[in-house]
């Protein structure tokens, strides 16, 4: 089933056309990962999809047109998380995963025992929970990276926006996140869609792999489909060979061909 | 297309409530306690020397079922009635509008510099009471004197100016270009104020001293005034309080749990304009309330705007009662001006909070 269809989409800034015309559908459970390289329009693409940004062409979310929707009924079902999120100044791990649950109070509405148990159950889950009164600066980076995740889950939507979500964490704490994103999805249910800059990594967790090049897709299909090393050569402007180790797909720059 | 719900696990019923940042009844409790104080302080302190005993006598008899007879003078019960509490009432009404006005502009913009005359109110409330006491259309006392009626609405328009610049000078709609438009707004008309003052030396002194803020010619006049305003706008701004809390995520992530950022930037800005408008009408121009009180709240008790703002309201109250009777005693019979006293205490008190306290601003 078609979770969230992307027709025509057209995005421009100023003459330069950021998307031309793209149109990509992703399925319900699907895992996602927009790679290419910088400028390619990787994160205009999933803001536009989470719609965060305004573009010309159509999003369906199920039988639902995007722009139809209230920004409390989208945010129901779509959760997004930034490259750099905002830390606001002294607000502590508990009530910044709290704010997940807001697209489901009312405008007068303060949180229930219902909201504060599932937060509870999150912080748990992402082993915040004793870390629940610390203010978000004072946490390391793969601690605020687990915030992070950790608000989106609470806000329990069907589909997950990540935007490039291991950036400035190391090898263990890139792992660790993107294993928990896996754990998540197979207990929540949930779809995600994210982008990349590490085509090894991406090709290990995801299902599906979107290359962009220059506002269009390039590529669309399964890790080994689309990691085809001519094509990652040209479109990257690199010379990289593509490895399979113990079934996994390795993509390695090599200099000076 | 709906979620699992996360796993279900025994709920951590007897447990702590997930929220820390929750506004816990302490607190309450203390600024409750401050305002008790600072309004006691105002009502029975004061040049007329009436017994102290007598007056929270004279204060008892006035609730219901009690019948004290206080020994009070009926020149003496109407100077406490009609002379020092809509002083107090109106000072608390002040304090706690600028106060917590001050702590929702630092809310909307997200910048903790920001205070309730960011975008002109001041300017243009001084652009307005001047040209009413150059043209000699009013003293400043009373009711529907003109001096407040026209600071309130050159406050109004001043911010209403800013708001239209600021939203239709870029492309982007950023609070950045709502904050440089205040800038120029208020530069702007307070250029014009400072040349009609210039050219009307005669009144220099009637308007330098509403400029700095006074509560001496308080009467309940314009505590009704100032109370339908006030209400309205703090109301209002607490009915936010948890969005509020949403909107320190920046615009984009605020967006994407379902806020709409600049709908709530708008409407919190008016909420709050009309009640700094109201409070400068009838008060003058009163720095630094809305700059200290919310800060110092923050620091001490957390930066949740659920804490924050309701907090900033009792204490924002308490600091200005308090102040205004330091003003009125210090140099008695003589009155400082109470935009002098916030000035004097308020900066290196608040030195003081930052400096004691390891907390960062929000």
């Amino acid at each position: 089933m078609n979770l969230c269809v992307a027709r025509g989409v057209d995005v421009r800034v100023g003459q330069k056309l950021i998307l031309d015309n793209v149109s990509v559908s992703i399925e319900a459970g699907e895992w996602v990962s927009v790679v290419g390289p910088n400028g390619a329009g990787k994160t205009t693409l999933l803001s536009v999809m989470a719609g965060l940004r305004t573009a010309s062409g159509n999003i369906l979310i199920g039988d639902r047109d995007l722009k139809e929707l209230s920004p409390r009924e989208r945010a129901r079902l779509l959760a997004y998380v930034p490259q750099h999120p905002e830390i606001p100044p002294g607000m502590k791990v508990d009530s910044y995963v709290l704010l997940g649950r807001t697209p489901h109070l009312s405008f007068l509405g303060m949180e229930g025992p219902d909201d504060f148990r599932l937060v509870q159950q999150v912080l748990e889950q992402f082993d915040l929970a004793t870390l629940g009164q610390r203010t978000l600066e004072s946490l390391s980076g793969g601690e605020l990276q687990r915030c992070h995740l950790a608000r989106a889950i609470a806000q329990a939507t069907p589909i997950i926006f990540l935007d490039e979500p291991t950036t400035a964490l190391d090898l263990g704490h890139q792992q660790q996140a993107l294993d928990r994103i896996r754990r998540l999805r197979e207990e929540h249910q949930v779809t995600v869609v994210m982008t990349m800059h590490d085509l090894t990594l991406a090709s290990q967790y995801c299902d599906r792999m979107i290359l962009m090049s220059e506002g269009q897709i390039a590529a669309d299909g399964t890790p080994s489909e689309v990691l085809d090393p001519d094509r990652l050569s040209d479109l990257y402007g690199a010379h990289v060979k593509v490895l399979n180790i113990d079934d996994h797909l390795v993509v390695v720059p090599i200099v000076g061909r | 297309m709906k979620t699992k719900s996360p796993p279900t696990r025994s709920p951590d019923s007897g447990g702590p409530s997930v929220l820390s940042e929750k506004l816990r009844s302490p607190a309450l409790f203390v600024g409750f306690v401050a305002i008790l104080v600072a309004a006691g302080a105002g009502l029975l302190i004061g040049p007329a020397g009436i017994d102290k005993t007598a007056a929270i006598m004279e204060l008892l008899d006035r609730i219901p079922f009690i019948s004290i007879d206080s020994g009070l003078s009926q020149i003496q019960k109407n100077i406490i009635w009609e002379v020092r509490m809509p002083r107090v009432v109106l000072g608390a009404l002040v304090g706690a509008t600028l106060a917590v006005s001050g702590a929702s502009y630092q809310a909307v913009f997200r910048n903790p510099l920001a205070d309730p005359y960011l975008l002109g109110a001041a300017a243009g409330a001084g652009l307005g009471a001047t040209v009413a006491i150059v043209t000699g259309s009013g003293d400043g006392i009373g009711t529907f004197d003109v001096v407040p009626l026209l600071a309130f609405l050159g406050a109004l328009i001043a911010v209403a100016l800013t708001y239209l610049l600021g939203y239709s000078s870029g492309t982007q709609r950023s609070p950045a270009a709502l904050l440089l438009a205040g800038v120029a707004v208020a530069s702007f008309l307070t250029a014009i104020q400072t040349f009609i003052q210039q050219q009307n030396v005669d009144t220099i002194r009637q308007v330098y001293s509403w400029i700095l803020g006074r509560l001496n010619t308080a009467s309940w006049d314009e505590v009704s005034l100032l109370a339908p305003y006030a209400l309205v706008s703090t109301l209002l701004i607490l009915m936010y309080r948890r969005t509020l809390d949403v909107m320190r995520l920046g615009d984009v992530e605020a967006s994407s749990v379902g806020i709409r950022p600049q709908l709530v930037r708008l409407v919190v800005i008016c909420a709050a304009s009309l009640g700094t408008a109201a409070a400068v009408a009838v008060s003058g121009l009163i720095a630094f309330v809305g700059l200290i009180v919310p800060h110092t709240v923050r620091l001490l008790a957390g930066a949740s705007n659920r804490i924050v703002l309701p907090l900033s309201i009792l204490f924002g109250a308490a600091f200005l009662v308090l102040v205004d009777l330091l003003g009125r005693s210090l140099a008695s019979p003589a009155e400082i001006p109470l935009g002098v006293i916030t000035a004097f205490c308020g900066a290196p008190f608040f030195v003081i909070v930052l400096r004691s306290n390891k907390r960062t601003l929000g």
